[in-house]
């Protein structure tokens, strides 16, 4: 533990204040400026040509697939699309930029001043978007296995990035681990990216500073670097707010800089200042012609949006009469949305549906079982077939064996006993074995019922139905 | 018959009458190059043998009177910034002298189609940056009506190449007077077209916003003939007009009856050079003569053009040339310890002091700090520019002025004071800025024998005004007949 981590509460006078810059890689099949592929994972400079290589004399051309998807998600993030926007260059070397610039947007962005409601612990909290802009990815330079020299792999050259900026509205770690989610769903919820952070086609950027409780003025801030995932995230915003609280509070000052969050020892650490940052020469990038945005078109993207996760949630609450807690887990993730929905479409109980979702399909990578399946599986609970004891065993069977439930249960002999007489005999056989329980039961000791009931069920290998064994031991323990 | 000395419209007429063969062009071509390239050093390279091969691929299709268009089977140059698949493109640059592009500029596709016959690689002021083609970090190339004298830049190798009948005609670039100022010094036909009528895919660029290829030419009608072959709408530069291609050849007429010509006040100031002034105004009064009708007109922010030209073109250089790093192609100083060593040696040893300057002039203009005072301030005179010439086009049809303040100077006279060399440009700039397309034609002699250019400006998109007025003048006064002394 660091002394920044042993932070009293005592000193929890200062406010954080958190802007967030994302990074989200636009699921095109190619590249923003050129024709070449962007799938993850080829061989190092596979996928390039003259124009995302930069060589002499070629020219980008923008692709409009990459302007549909931002348009996507400034209107699902209830942006204002500028009409007339434009592309800029930002002038820097670094070996992995084969042009010496990366053409970007600058003071005319795409999209600007939306917003992202979010909800921490049941607290609603509208989060400001500043812009949303258009860049392209530079390439990678590889050291690993390499002695004494660096390659470049330009294949991610000309991957088309969309950077969406937060106001400095965000207030806490669970605030922006909460907005990071729901911006993820919604872009997820557009097929424009893939919500993938260790891959890096989502990656975040923090802007964190301190100020005392009540003051206006923004204090000096930091900014963390592409941190890979939501955990860490939430961790190195906290880190770095002890750490500013401490740095203020032993009198020092916050120096403007950019920091890493080091995953191994759990602290951020000082990547460089931004003093020595780079003076871009930002100009307008004479090689594009300024993006023109008629209203029809953006007419024609609204047509074609999908039902965000916020609308979803309301008409589940809605339609299927499930708990708001219920809608809000289901609409998570595109995908379980689907598939409860379908699942309600198939059997006509909501909760029940969500229940088994929740409790055992939410963390599944790829659903394994039909929504046919599911509900076929919870028809025979409710129609006594099995019972809920024995539906959890069918249900990991389900699961393994993509068997549907009733062949399960034929198969392994797992039907309900509802029988009267069979179960009659279950409970015979129990009360003779146990004939002092049953003495002392009948002398008062009334909570040996249970007792009796688990045996039953024992012995019954769960089949019995828990109803009619309560009945059934009732009547022969007090009708001897 | 020297077939070297024919103009392409000539030759294209003798090869449909199977008088002579394009292998016959090509060979006299090459052998022109063999007996004045010691003397003009207009050409980076030559390629002899697959323009031979090619001409003679071409003689088969052109027995069967096939012909793709009037440059079947006609050597042409090339400025070495236009990309050539498998040939060096050097821009006259150190750093780029391995340079061997994997794909070709659009031009070259397009002039491939029409079927002529590259004979080399010209001679340039290092990335087009010059008026005396002197920054070219290989060789100076010389004026062929006086070998002590510039060619012009920074299109000297196309222009003297094309002056002294080493090729039939050639492709230029224009950012600030490129193919205009060489071609007035040369004594030959340059045209600026309208930015966005030539693609410039594949063009190695210098000021995005102002570069433009060009044809340089022995007469207008070969100038129309190779604007016609390079025109046209291009999916790969987004700066390229959709506008349907125009007949530039096909509209040629010698006809300017009632044409309002403009003669801007500020172009006409004391300094400029009397046998210049006295020679274009003689132009003028032919185009009179013809029944033109003479305007005098105003364009009162041509006193700014240097100035902004300078500082718009070197910012976009300074970005443009930020990709020879030294990472990826051409020269790598040897010696660096580490990267940014790497960088700063490599870009040291490559560029030669003009590049230099105005990389770091450039590159001041866009820093934090300057970019309103400068950069931003410079994009609002363009906007002026363009006022400008709208409201002059508003009463006139064309704009009349010298192409070069000068005629061309002496080898080694300007190197040494860049202020007086920028003022080269100094009429040919504007049209730059602005857009519009320009033209410059032969319209007289110095006492010294030097050619005189006279420039005419136009609407956007309307070269065939420019292109029928230099014709009229052309077929009036018979001054494109004159060839130097070699
Ligand atoms: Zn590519």
């Amino acid at each position: 533990m660091t002394r920044y981590q042993c932070i009293r509460r005592e000193f929890m006078k200062y406010e954080a204040v958190i802007g967030l810059e994302v990074h989200a890689q636009m699921l095109t099949h190619s590249k923003i400026f050129c024709g070449c592929s962007t799938s993850f994972g080829s061989k190092p400079n596979s996928q390039t040509c003259p124009v995302c290589l930069g060589m002499p004399g070629v020219l980008p051309v923008l692709n409009k697939k990459v302007v549909e998807f931002a348009m996507r998600t400034a209107l699902a993030t209830h942006c204002t699309i500028s009409p007339l926007n434009r592309f800029a260059r930002k002038n820097y070397f670094y070996p992995d930029l084969p042009k010496g610039y990366q053409i970007s947007q600058y003071e005319l962005p795409l999209a600007e001043h939306g917003h992202i409601d979010i909800q921490v612990d049941g607290v609603e909290k509208r989060i400001r978007l500043t812009r949303i802009h258009l860049e392209e990815d530079a390439g990678k330079n590889l050291h690993e296995g390499i002695e004494d020299a660096s390659y470049i792999d330009l294949n991610r050259t000309g991957v088309p990035l969309m950077e969406i900026v937060s106001e400095p509205d965000i207030r806490s770690s669970e605030e922006a681990v909460a907005y990071l989610k729901k911006l993820r769903n919604i872009l997820v919820y557009l097929e424009v990216n893939d919500g993938n952070l260790e891959e890096g086609s989502f990656r975040c950027d923090a802007n964190v500073s301190i100020r005392p409780v009540g003051q206006e003025k923004f204090g000096t801030r930091t900014e963390l670097k592409n941190i890979n995932s939501f955990r860490f995230i939430q961790k190195a915003i906290d880190y770095e707010i002890k750490r500013q609280e401490m740095v203020l509070e032993e009198g020092g000052r916050i120096i403007q800089e950019t920091r890493l969050w080091d995953t191994q020892k759990g602290i951020t650490v000082s990547m460089r200042s931004k003093e020595s940052a780079h003076d871009y020469r930002y100009f307008p990038e004479p090689d594009l012609v300024p993006v023109k945005i008629h209203s029809d078109w953006v007419e024609e993207i609204q047509k074609t949006l999908p039902e965000l996760p916020d609308a979803k949630k309301e008409r589940f609450i809605k339609d299927y009469q499930i708990p708001p807690y219920d809608a809000s887990v289901l609409t998570q993730n595109k995908k379980i949305a689907f598939y409860f929905e379908e699942c309600a479409s198939l059997y006509h109980r909501p909760k029940a549906i969500s229940n088994w979702i929740m409790g055992d399909l939410l963390n599944e990578e790829e659903i394994p079982i039909s929504p046919r399946q599911l509900t076929g599986m919870i028809e025979l609970i409710d129609k006594g077939v099995i019972s809920g004891k024995i539906a959890k065993t069918v249900f990991e069977e389900m699961l393994r064996t993509k068997k549907d439930a009733r062949t399960i249960v034929e198969e392994k002999g797992l039907l309900q006993v509802s029988d009267d007489e069979a179960i009659l005999s279950f409970v015979d056989q129990v009360l003779n074995a146990n004939p002092e329980s049953v003495e002392q039961y009948r002398s008062g000791k009334e909570r040996l019922l249970g007792f009796f009931v688990g045996q039953v069920m024992k012995i019954s290998s769960g089949k019995a139905n828990p109803g009619k064994v309560n009945e059934l031991l009732l009547k022969r323990l007090k009708n001897p | 018959m020297k077939l070297y000395a024919l103009t392409i419209h000539q030759a294209h007429q003798l090869l449909r009458k199977k008088e002579i063969t394009s292998r016959e062009l090509v060979e006299s071509v090459l052998s022109r190059i063999d007996q004045v390239e010691p003397k003009i050093a207009a050409f980076n390279q030559v390629q002899k043998e697959s323009s031979l091969k090619e001409g003679e691929m071409l003689d088969q299709k052109i027995s069967r009177g096939m012909f793709k268009s009037p440059l079947t089977g006609i050597p042409v140059g090339l400025k070495d910034n236009i990309c050539f698949q498998g040939v060096p493109t050097t821009c006259s640059s150190r750093i780029l002298e391995n340079f061997i592009p994997p794909y070709d500029a659009a031009v070259v596709e397009k002039l491939k189609e029409a079927e002529a016959v590259f004979v080399g690689k010209t001679n340039m002021d290092e990335f087009a940056m010059g008026s005396s083609t002197e920054n070219s970090a290989f060789k100076k190339t010389r004026n062929p009506w006086d070998l002590d004298r510039i060619p012009g830049g920074s299109s000297g190798g196309s222009a003297a190449a094309v002056a002294a009948d080493e090729c039939m005609g050639a492709l230029g670039s224009d950012t600030g007077g490129s193919i205009r100022q060489p071609a007035a010094c040369c004594g030959v036909v340059g045209l600026k077209p309208t930015y966005g009528l030539v693609s410039r895919y594949g063009l190695v660029a210098f000021a995005s916003s102002l570069d433009q290829i060009g044809p340089i030419a022995k007469d207008v009608t070969d100038a129309a003939i190779l604007l016609n072959e390079i025109s046209g709408h291009d999916l790969r530069d987004s700066t390229s007009s959709a506008r349907p291609s125009e007949d530039y050849l096909g509209s040629l007429h010698p006809e300017v009856k009632g044409l309002k010509i403009g003669i801007p006040k500020e172009y006409f100031i004391k300094g400029i050079d009397p046998e210049i002034e006295k020679s274009v105004m003689g132009a003028v009064n032919k185009w009179k003569d013809l029944g033109a009708e003479v305007y005098e007109i105003t364009l009162p922010h041509t006193a700014y053009a240097v100035a902004t030209y300078y500082i718009l073109a070197t910012a976009e250089a300074s970005s443009n040339l930020e990709r020879y790093d030294g990472v990826k192609y051409g020269f790598r100083a040897s010696d660096g310890k580490n990267l940014n060593e790497m960088y700063e040696k490599t870009r040291a040893e490559g560029f030669g002091p003009e590049v230099k300057r105005r990389i770091m002039l450039g590159t001041y203009a866009l820093s934090s700090g300057y970019y309103d005072a400068y950069y931003k301030k410079a994009q609002q005179v363009r906007t002026l520019f363009i006022q400008d010439f709208k409201e002059a086009f508003k009463k006139v049809d064309a704009i009349v002025t010298p192409t070069t303040p000068t005629p061309a100077f002496k080898i080694g006279e300007k190197v040494h004071d860049p202020l007086q060399m920028y003022l080269s440009d100094i009429f040919t700039i504007s049209a730059n800025l602005a857009g519009i397309p320009a033209l410059s034609l032969p319209c007289g002699f110095s006492k010294e024998g030097l050619p005189i250019g006279v420039q005419i400006m136009g609407r956007y998109f309307e070269e065939s005004t420019l292109l029928n007025m230099a014709y009229a003048f052309e077929q009036a006064s018979g001054i494109h007949n004159k060839k130097p002394n070699l």
